[in-house]
């Protein structure tokens, strides 16, 4: 089993990085949206500082939103889907597999990333510490509860906004924890309980999200 | 796994009873019921429409009948273990080709997904054998759709599966390539494996199938 898994995570991982445009348009786009705050907002840095942890985390968010859209579309398109779920390992491990070569090259270019990113708003010191680690503990669970809703628009015309809705407002406990942890560091306080509960979410998400994708695959692919 | 296969083997068939398959509201078919022994060749017919992927779906255990119930090697379809399942091939419309890859990248992709093991001359070989000589190492993207068909078609040479379910196999085909694939198919028949097939072509030169009508 741990063969095909590998097989799996190396194909998607490949696949992603020899598009190469999936990878940059993500990072262009978490980028971008970041220098908007500055733009929009004014250049104090006092002001940008107090939305430094929110807008960061709300880029980030949308990022891996825009992101899952085509998780297993490609695959469902072409009949891959088919084939991982009459392969002998579980279709929940298989989606478990997907999510995570998909992190790896689209979600951790923005874990590395953030505290640059945070540095221009204003962040500083352990602060960025504390926002990548946020983020590094907060975006496997955007993504597996991405996943879920990729696979439920799996065939529906005008997936991606409809995948939007659905995923959305479950990204507000995650994002109001990470965003929290950031902010608990600005001003020198325990920020520790916002981490340990973004840990526990991710937690529970791993081995209990896969199962709710495979489900909705199965819809899919009957 | 493998001590178990020395003592009471279950029979290598393929049944099904009673099958019926809808479609949203619309009666596909019903009361398809068949037991296919090793060896045999199963051929579907029908108008377009009629239920035939559906119901090659359905046998492969990727959608779920309305009513009936089907057994690969005595075990409920929805529900084999791995090394049954892996005695089983389904290729379908969507051929699982990827684009970006080339004919031997997704052949030991394929495989390896199955959790199969090939050296890598049995799949050059293979490539070969199905007709992508000099095109192993092009991205199939660049492939007519004839040969993107022929790289999922070589997975037929380097299976382990005793049972192929193959949809509309013929599709985009040449004639050299469909008299290489009746020939691959009876070669499987011989040996006790089981096919179970649908096509819209002539099936001239294939062994003598058993038809079922689903008009």
């Amino acid at each position: 089993m741990l063969r095909s898994l590998w097989t799996l995570i190396r194909r998607d991982v490949s696949l992603i990085v020899m598009r190469r445009q999936d990878v940059l348009t993500v990072v262009a786009f978490f980028i971008l949206v970041i220098t908007l705050f500055p733009l929009s907002i004014g250049p104090e840095p006092d002001k940008l500082r107090t939305l430094a942890p929110g807008g960061v985390w709300v880029a980030a968010a949308l990022a891996s939103l825009i992101s899952l859209d085509r998780l297993f579309a490609d695959d469902w398109r072409d009949g891959t889907l088919e084939q991982v779920a009459l392969s002998p390992q579980p279709l929940a491990v298989a989606a478990l597999a997907k999510v995570a070569a998909h992190w790896f090259s689209l979600g951790l270019p923005l874990v590395v990333l953030s505290p640059a990113l945070g540095y221009s708003l204003g962040l500083e010191g352990a602060e960025l510490l504390v926002l990548a680690l946020s983020l590094l503990l907060g975006t496997p669970v955007l993504s597996l509860l991405g996943a879920v809703g990729a696979a439920l628009t799996l065939g529906v015309r005008a997936g991606g906004a409809l995948m939007a809705l659905l995923i959305l407002p479950l990204y507000a406990p995650v994002l109001i924890l990470g965003a929290g942890a950031v902010s608990e560091a600005m001003f020198d306080s325990a920020y520790t309980a916002h981490l340990s509960l973004l840990g526990a979410m991710l937690a529970v998400a791993v081995p209990l999200v896969p199962v709710a994708i495979a489900g909705a695959l199965r819809i899919a692919l009957d | 796994m493998h001590a178990q296969t020395d003592t009471a083997q279950p029979p290598a068939t393929l049944q099904a009873q009673r099958l019926a398959c809808r479609r949203g509201d619309e009666q596909l078919f019903s009361g398809v019921g068949f037991t296919l022994e090793p060896g045999e060749l199963l051929f579907v017919r029908g108008r377009n429409g009629s239920g035939k992927t559906t119901l090659l779906r359905t046998l492969c255990g990727l959608s779920e009948p309305a009513v009936g119930t089907i057994h690969w090697q005595g075990q409920p379809i929805r529900r084999l273990d791995d090394e049954t399942r892996r005695q089983l091939l389904f290729i379908g419309h969507r051929d699982a080709v990827k684009e970006e890859l080339t004919p031997l990248e997704n052949l030991r992709i394929h495989l390896g997904l199955r959790n199969e093991n090939t050296d890598e001359e049995t799949a050059w070989d293979a490539l070969q054998r199905a007709g992508l000589q000099g095109r192993e190492e092009v991205p199939v993207r660049y492939l007519s759709q004839g040969q993107r068909r022929r790289t999922a078609l070589a997975r037929l040479l380097v299976s382990q599966a005793r049972l192929w379910i193959l949809d509309e196999p013929l599709t985009a085909l040449d004639r050299r390539a469909v008299a290489w694939l009746f020939e691959r198919i009876a070669e499987h028949l011989e040996v006790g494996g089981m096919v179970v097939t649908t096509s819209h072509q002539s099936i001239d030169g294939l062994p003598e199938p058993r038809i079922l009508d689903l008009d």
